[in-house]
């Protein structure tokens, strides 16, 4: 194990946390001109946050400890799922911790507290939005474990950087499984942060919102970094799926020097701009879902994901 | 050698293309949505063709491929996009029975007819014997699909969907059937459409609604 692999590690941390908000307001900003607004500038992310860390704490007479403390543990977990993810190299000290499977359990304990923490407060907002949020959840975590499975099966690794490596080491091969895999894996990503088929970011409107009803109660510093967090679990899946799709550009295992780094760099940027942009396009093309269809798209994409291991196991490709 | 390797490298990627959209297709409700699906079926259909001539090096796939384009990507979506038009049809939407169960059900017709193909692929000899495992796997995935569906349009598309899998069969165990045969299917898809076109609207003047269950009782009363 050498220290320049745990600069490495430290830098990539550093650099999805700052440029999570960034991801975040590229995505809205792509969404404004779809739809022929004037946009907001990319900084507003980044505005905000400053404007809530400003803020004094407003907190409701019966918030217990568990509330005060779930905005540090939704932060801590999206930055350690982010210190696992190869996002700029494969050489990761982390990542050794812990495999994909861990890492979708750091996404469910995340989860899990942001839903006790909704209900903590006992309104009715914020158990609602907690409920509905299980529901999704439970129902796309098996999807988002079989679109991993899939990718497990091809390289027989269950750790997210040496699936990487193994796919630098094929790169001529694609195989037809990744594509089922990866509409599944879009589906998920878009159930799973909130995004439009199932959930809207920008609304308020009480029948609907699933997320933001759990964030009703929070304020100033708290919010900031929830909201700093559910970026930053966008800037995840992403990354995620960089690493199971488009692993091009990632420095791997033996490449040292800077050059390679400044290269993934670039190509993480590049690849964030145009899955930004194909994000948002999504999003402004597809109708909400009514709340009861969630079950049938999220079905769908798991039946995807066990699709493209079907045709993996029968193509024998 | 690395060369052909590779166009059979992507030819199993659109099989599994054409695999996925009959899955879309299972699962869309909406008519016109359908029809492009359909379309975009005939598009990758287009493409595996041109490969498959390409890498045999047989002239007549490269008209069965010129054929296809013409008939399934630009003739009959518009053909169809016309009827659903002039039916007032075009937003129309079905109550699906349970799209989950559909899917599993889809699922299950997926592995029995990698099943069936199996001896087939081990005796044929063409650069895409893999790919008739999928080939099977869209006909009974279309032919789910009418039975699963209630609407004489959409029917239609199943029905033409299936032609899109048979032709996919064919050029995948033999790379492809004779000219003239081939010719032949395309009229007679041809005039099945403009047929059933007809039909369509003696349906709807008959019960004014293209659901098909209205044809199952055979008196009135």
């Amino acid at each position: 194990m050498r220290a320049i692999s745990f600069v490495r590690q430290f830098l990539e941390v550093v650099l999805a946390i700052a440029i999570a908000p960034l991801f975040t307001g590229w995505i809205a900003q792509c969404r404004a001109w779809l739809q022929n607004r004037s946009a907001p500038s990319l900084l507003q992310p980044y505005r905000m946050l400053r404007k809530l860390f400003f803020k004094d704490v407003v907190l409701a007479q019966n918030a217990s400890a568990l509330f005060r403390a779930t905005p540090y543990v939704l932060f801590g977990t999206m930055v350690l799922a982010a210190a696992i993810i190869p996002s700029l190299v494969t050489d990761l000290p982390l990542a050794r911790v812990a495999d994909s499977i861990a890492l979708v359990g750091l996404f469910a304990t995340a989860r899990v507290f942001l839903s006790l923490a909704a209900m903590d407060i006992g309104t009715a907002f914020g158990t609602l939005g907690a409920r509905r949020e299980m529901m999704i959840g439970f129902l796309a975590e098996p999807a988002l474990l079989m679109v991993l499975f899939n990718a497990f099966m091809l390289f027989g690794s269950t750790s997210l950087p040496s699936l990487v490596d193994g796919y630098r080491a094929h790169q001529s091969v694609v195989d037809p499984s990744v594509i089922f895999a990866a509409v599944a894996f879009v589906m998920v990503l878009l159930a799973e942060n909130a995004r439009i088929p199932i959930d809207n970011p920008s609304t308020h409107l009480e029948l609907t919102m699933i997320h933001e009803a759990m964030l009703l109660e929070y304020s100033a510093r708290h919010l900031a970094l929830v909201e700093w967090a559910s970026s930053l679990k966008l800037f995840n899946y992403a990354c995620i799926g960089f690493a199971l799709f488009l692993p091009w550009g990632i420095a791997t295992h033996g490449a040292d020097g800077g050059w390679p780094l400044l290269v993934a760099i670039a190509a993480l940027l590049g690849k964030l701009v145009i899955a930004g942009a194909a994000l948002a396009l999504i999003e402004s093309l597809s109708a909400k879902l009514r709340i009861f269809r969630a079950p049938e798209y999220l079905a769908m994409a798991f039946l995807l994901a066990v699709l493209g291991l079907l045709v993996h196991l029968l193509l024998g490709a | 050698m690395h060369h052909s390797e590779l166009i059979a490298q992507l030819l199993k990627v659109i099989a599994a293309g054409l695999l996925l959209i009959s899955f879309a297709m299972l699962a869309s409700r909406r008519t016109q949505q359908l029809i492009t699906l359909f379309a975009w079926q005939g598009a990758m259909l287009f493409v595996s063709t041109c490969l498959v001539a390409y890498s045999s090096g047989l002239t007549e796939m490269y008209y069965s491929a010129g054929l296809t384009l013409l008939l399934k990507v630009i003739a009959l979506p518009w053909i169809l996009h016309r009827l659903i038009h002039r039916l007032g049809a075009q937003w129309d939407s079905e109550q699906l029975v349970n799209v989950p169960t559909t899917m599993m059900a889809g699922l299950a017709l997926v592995i029995f007819a990698f099943g069936l193909a199996q001896p087939i692929t081990s005796m044929a000899t063409t650069i895409t014997r893999h790919t008739l495992g999928i080939a099977l796997a869209v006909i009974l995935l279309a032919f789910l699909m009418m039975i699963t569906r209630r609407k004489a349009v959409t029917q239609v598309i199943g029905f033409l969907a299936m032609e899109n899998g048979l032709f996919f069969a064919a050029t995948s165990a033999t790379y492809g059937m004779p000219m003239v045969i081939e010719l032949g299917i395309a009229l007679d898809l041809l005039v099945g459409v403009f047929i059933l076109g007809i039909f369509f609207f003696q349906i709807r003047e008959q019960f004014d609604s293209l659901d098909l269950s209205n044809l199952e009782s055979l008196k009135e009363d």
